[in-house]
């Protein structure tokens, strides 16, 4: 099961209603997903120079801000960083090398779910509907968000086995379906140097695409690729810093429907997702093609070019 | 003419009200994109959904005339047995799966697998359908107006398959056929009772080649 859900604002006027929006389009993938939610929500772009960090703990009364002052001071750097419940925000204008080694060497128990100019990730274990709140999200202002409701068939129903896995800067990624041949491809990974955080099958298909993007390869080319190594089900979500990418797999096992207004652009696993969207009765709706790639971004959005990003 | 508001009975009042009518004109307003909607159908009635459904819209229909004003989720009118059943945009994958009887009309585009397994529904689709559309199809018409993905009639038995538009591939066993004066019929009334402005002799008819009905080690490699 598992349900995927992606919205894309084209209209400004709505910027500030994205997580009013977005919230019940999660909650209505509750019952493919009960065990698990994440979103990633893309706002309020840091200026140049720095980065933001999308930090989690197991524990609520983790001290982040000794672990901001302690960066700060090692890396001899900027930093300032909120917490929110299990996750934190670090926004730090140290080089982003330093402050994964730092993170890795100093922060125990702290996962690096994901970083970029724009990008914010928040994911944890229970019903999407009491993760939203956790997080604060309803009220949460932007220009897109992709989120993910769990029901664990591949391994544990862990925060760090949830949805979305970060692949790159600004770049995460959702996942329906089910690899079979993601012990092969992670141990493969792991040869070539990527390192990983769960037991998860998702996590290896963000981490081919991490790989391949740092490796130089555009985000379409590596969603092509993608469709040739990774072997089972998967309609992928990708969240870009400029929007989103949609790909399913060659027989295009999972559901998936896309649906556009004059307003907005919506992906979700069932088309109930958007229901609730304004306008969305009179939504251009179709089903995406098997083995295709679709992007919705900003103007002048080119998918080839987002490797970028990520490199 | 009577309404039924779907937000404010729930699924399960609003199907239960239409399967207790003796008949009649029915609107379900507000689907939401919820599941099963108006399924199960068994009286001489109409009933016009005035929005999006989600998955298994009208299925096991009998008699009944159900139309979507909106996109149809998986499985629209999947195992209906006789009535219509007509979806005024696109719908999603195995549209009218296992179907043994009536007319379903897609307008728009169907996606993959449509008629998968169909036992003998007529179905016409306005636009374009994915792959393994009519997926060992058994009885029946498919009339496809736009194109047909990869493996069209995959395993096909006995149903008659009218493209219009381009065919990416044939599946294992389905193959072109000539279009006798009886086809260019059946196909003619087909296209007028779903309301479809086409050109009959545009189309071409594919069927079963009938090599895959039985197990025959001589065919070992056609397999």
């Amino acid at each position: 099961m598992c349900g995927i859900v992606g919205l894309y604002l084209k209209n400004k006027a709505l910027y500030p209603q994205l997580g009013e929006l977005f919230k019940p389009m999660l909650i209505e993938m509750t019952s493919r997903g009960p065990d698990s939610a994440g979103v990633a929500i893309y706002r309020d772009a840091v200026p140049e120079g720095e980065l933001k960090y999308s930090l989690a703990h197991d524990e609520t009364t983790h001290d982040w801000a000794a672990l901001a002052t302690a960066l700060a001071k090692d890396l001899s750097a900027k930093a300032r960083i909120t917490q929110c419940d299990t996750h934190a925000l670090l926004i730090t204008d140290a080089p982003e090398h330093k402050v994964q080694a730092w993170l890795r060497d100093n922060a125990t128990g702290v996962r690096l779910v994901g970083s970029g100019k724009s990008v914010e990730i928040y994911k944890e274990t229970g019903l999407p509907e009491e993760v939203y709140a956790r997080f604060d999200l309803a009220s949460a202002a932007g220009k897109h968000m992709i989120g993910h409701t769990r029901m664990a068939t591949e391994s544990a129903v862990t925060t760090a086995g949830s949805h979305p896995f970060a692949t790159g800067a600004d770049l995460c990624l959702v996942h329906n379906g089910s690899l079979s041949n993601h012990n092969r491809l992670r141990e493969e990974l792991i040869r070539k140097g990527v390192s990983f955080g769960s037991e998860n099958d998702s996590e290896v298909a963000a981490a081919y695409l991490t790989w391949k993007l740092r490796n130089g390869v555009s985000l379409k080319q590596a969603l092509e690729d993608a469709l040739d190594d990774l072997d089972g089900f998967f309609t992928f979500c990708v969240g870009t810093s400029e929007g989103f990418a949609v790909v399913r797999d060659p027989i295009a096992c999972k559901h998936a429907v896309l649906a556009e207004t004059d307003d907005w652009v919506a992906m979700a696993t069932e088309y109930r997702a958007i229901a609730s969207l304004p306008g969305s009765d009179k939504a251009r709706i179709w089903e995406p093609k098997p083995a295709t790639v679709y992007s919705w971004g900003d103007e002048g959005m080119n998918i080839e070019e987002l490797a970028r990003g990520a490199a | 003419m009577s309404t039924l508001d779907l937000q404010e009975l729930g699924l399960r009042k609003v199907n239960s009200t239409l399967h207790n009518a003796d008949a009649g004109e029915w609107t379900v307003s507000n689907p939401s994109g919820q599941h099963a909607i108006a399924c199960g159908l068994d009286k001489p009635m109409t009933v016009d959904i005035q929005g999006h459904v989600g998955f298994y819209c009208a299925g096991m229909n009998q008699q009944a005339d159900v139309t979507v004003h909106g996109h149809a989720g998986v499985g629209v009118g999947e195992n209906m047995m006789s009535g219509v059943v007509r979806v005024k945009g696109n719908a999603s994958q195995a549209a009218g799966a296992t179907a043994h009887g009536g007319l379903l009309v897609i307008e728009g585009d169907a996606s993959s697998r449509c008629g998968i397994s169909m036992k003998g529904v007529d179905i016409v689709v306005g636009g374009s359908v994915g792959h393994m559309s009519a997926f060992m199809a058994q009885v029946g018409n498919l009339v496809i107006c736009g194109d047909a993905g990869e493996a069209l009639g995959d395993s096909i038995y006995e149903a008659r398959l009218f493209v219009a538009g381009s065919v990416e591939s044939l599946g294992a066993d389905c193959i072109e056929k000539e279009m006798t004066p009886e086809h260019l019929a059946t196909l003619t009334d087909l296209l007028t009772r779903a309301g479809i402005d086409a050109d009959p002799a545009s189309f071409r008819r594919y069927g079963s080649a009938r090599q895959l009905y039985h197990f025959d080690i001589d065919k070992a490699d056609a397999y």
